[in-house]
């Protein structure tokens, strides 16, 4: 009798994670997915707060993936243990503050720690849909021991993409696996990937463009970077990382900035936050709602409203009437004219 | 069989779907979780995940903001 073995697969929800757990599958491989929420995945949540975003992707890609491929999926919240490797990576960060090496190195360390605590499920080994060549930082031929190695894998880590291109692994060797029957990717191109999607018969899978996280977005990142630089700590909460999501972030002081909501969506998320921040909204004008993050001292009030009324549709008008709240104070009126645009330094976009 | 509550209102999409998952893994089989959530969001991924892991949707009900997820834990 043949024993059936098991592996937990990490999702991402783009395509490589997919095939690579196909390919397992078609071995008769029995998998269970695992997915790592660390606050920065460009799954969800953003959805929920722009308009525009409405009508867009409203899936989670990890869960369309495990669904496809007809496997349980496990969301595990790491966002705690995450600021470490964002705030401390020791193979340091991708093009922006993407420390791509240490999170494959993290996830994977996960993947072998949820083995160790779920031996009930006989887990076996572990695989990714990582591709040598295809990312610039953490997927080449040299960092894939790298993740082996440090993550504690070691040769239990199967990569059914670029086996191939590998040495042989304990579940090959051991023959549950069949290494003939997996494959040789390698390099940036996507066409064997979508060629063989194109065989599975997966349509509309998600191809994010950069990586499966805001830290490779070049603005996210800077706003990231201002919001550590303004504060003189690179300490960080859920709230800050939702809120660089949100809004336009102007800062006219060091002291504090502005996040001015760009629709409607944008303005209910921010109302979520008037009991705990200073809000700006324009009342004798349509306008969006602004929330005030850092210290802003009551003679910045006029400079902030005026910033703020530039954004309205007051903006060409002689006087707006502008409402400051500040939690646990009387609401305060003031009768600003909106700055110009040139008023509005170049320099304060964040 | 009980009843049970989970409020993940404010939360962004995964939270709601993880804190539902975490709180199914302390519920027996047949046993029934209302999740009341604000995004929008959860409506699609609530439903997936409890396909995927073999839970099933009593129903879902919405007044103002806000968004009741039943959810019956399978086996
Ligand atoms: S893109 Fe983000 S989630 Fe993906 S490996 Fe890089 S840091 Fe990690």
């Amino acid at each position: 009798m043949t024993t059936k073995h098991k592996a937990i697969a990490l999702i991402s929800g783009g395509l490589d994670s997919l095939l690579a757990v196909r390919v397992m599958q078609e071995q008769g491989i029995e998998v269970e997915g695992i997915n790592f929420y660390t606050g920065f995945c460009v799954e969800g949540h953003t959805h929920a707060i722009r308009n525009s975003d409405k009508d867009k992707q409203k899936r989670n890609n990890a869960l369309w993936a495990a669904e496809q491929l007809g496997i349980k999926l496990h969301i595990v919240d790491v966002i705690e243990e995450y600021k470490d490797v964002l705030l401390n990576p020791k193979h340091g960060y991708g093009a922006n503050m993407n420390p791509c090496l240490d999170c494959k190195i993290f996830m994977v360390g996960k993947a072998v720690q949820w083995i160790q605590e779920n031996r009930k499920d006989g887990f076996d080994f572990i695989i990714t849909g990582e591709v040598i060549g295809q990312r610039p930082m953490s997927q080449r031929k040299q960092t894939m021991p790298i993740v082996a190695k440090e993550s504690g894998a070691e040769d239990i880590l199967v990569r059914p993409l670029c086996a191939k291109n590998l040495p042989a692994t304990k579940p090959e060797l051991e023959g549950w696996i069949d290494r003939e029957k997996m494959y040789d990717f390698s390099g940036r191109t996507r066409k064997p990937q979508m060629a063989l999607a194109e065989k599975y018969g997966f349509k509309d899978y998600a191809s994010p463009a950069g990586g499966c996280c805001f830290l490779t977005d070049k603005n996210y990142s800077d706003k990231l970077v201002d919001l550590w630089d303004a504060r003189g700590t690179r300490e960080y909460e859920m709230d800050d990382i939702m809120l660089l999501k949100v809004g336009r972030h102007i800062r006219p002081k060091p002291e504090f900035k502005l996040i001015i909501a760009r629709d409607a969506g944008e303005s209910k998320y921010l109302e979520g936050y008037r009991k705990q921040f200073v809000t700006i909204q324009i009342v004798s004008h349509n306008g969006p709602l602004t929330m005030v993050d850092g210290d802003i001292k009551p003679e910045d009030f006029e400079l902030a409203a005026g910033v703020v009324a530039r954004y309205g549709q007051g903006r060409e008008a002689e006087q707006v009437e502008v409402h400051i709240s500040v939690p646990g104070q009387d609401v305060k009126i003031m009768n600003i004219k909106p700055l110009t645009v040139e008023q509005v330094n170049e320099e304060w976009h964040v | 069989m009980s009843q049970h509550e989970l409020d993940a209102r404010r939360m962004l999409c995964p939270m709601p779907v993880i804190k539902t998952q975490n709180k199914v893994k302390e519920l027996v089989v047949g046993d029934i979780l209302n999740v009341i959530c604000t995004d929008p969001g959860a409506l699609s991924d609530i439903p997936a995940w409890a396909r995927i892991n073999g839970h099933t949707i009593l129903g879902h009900q919405s007044n103002d903001d806000e968004l009741t997820i039943t959810v019956q834990v399978g086996g």
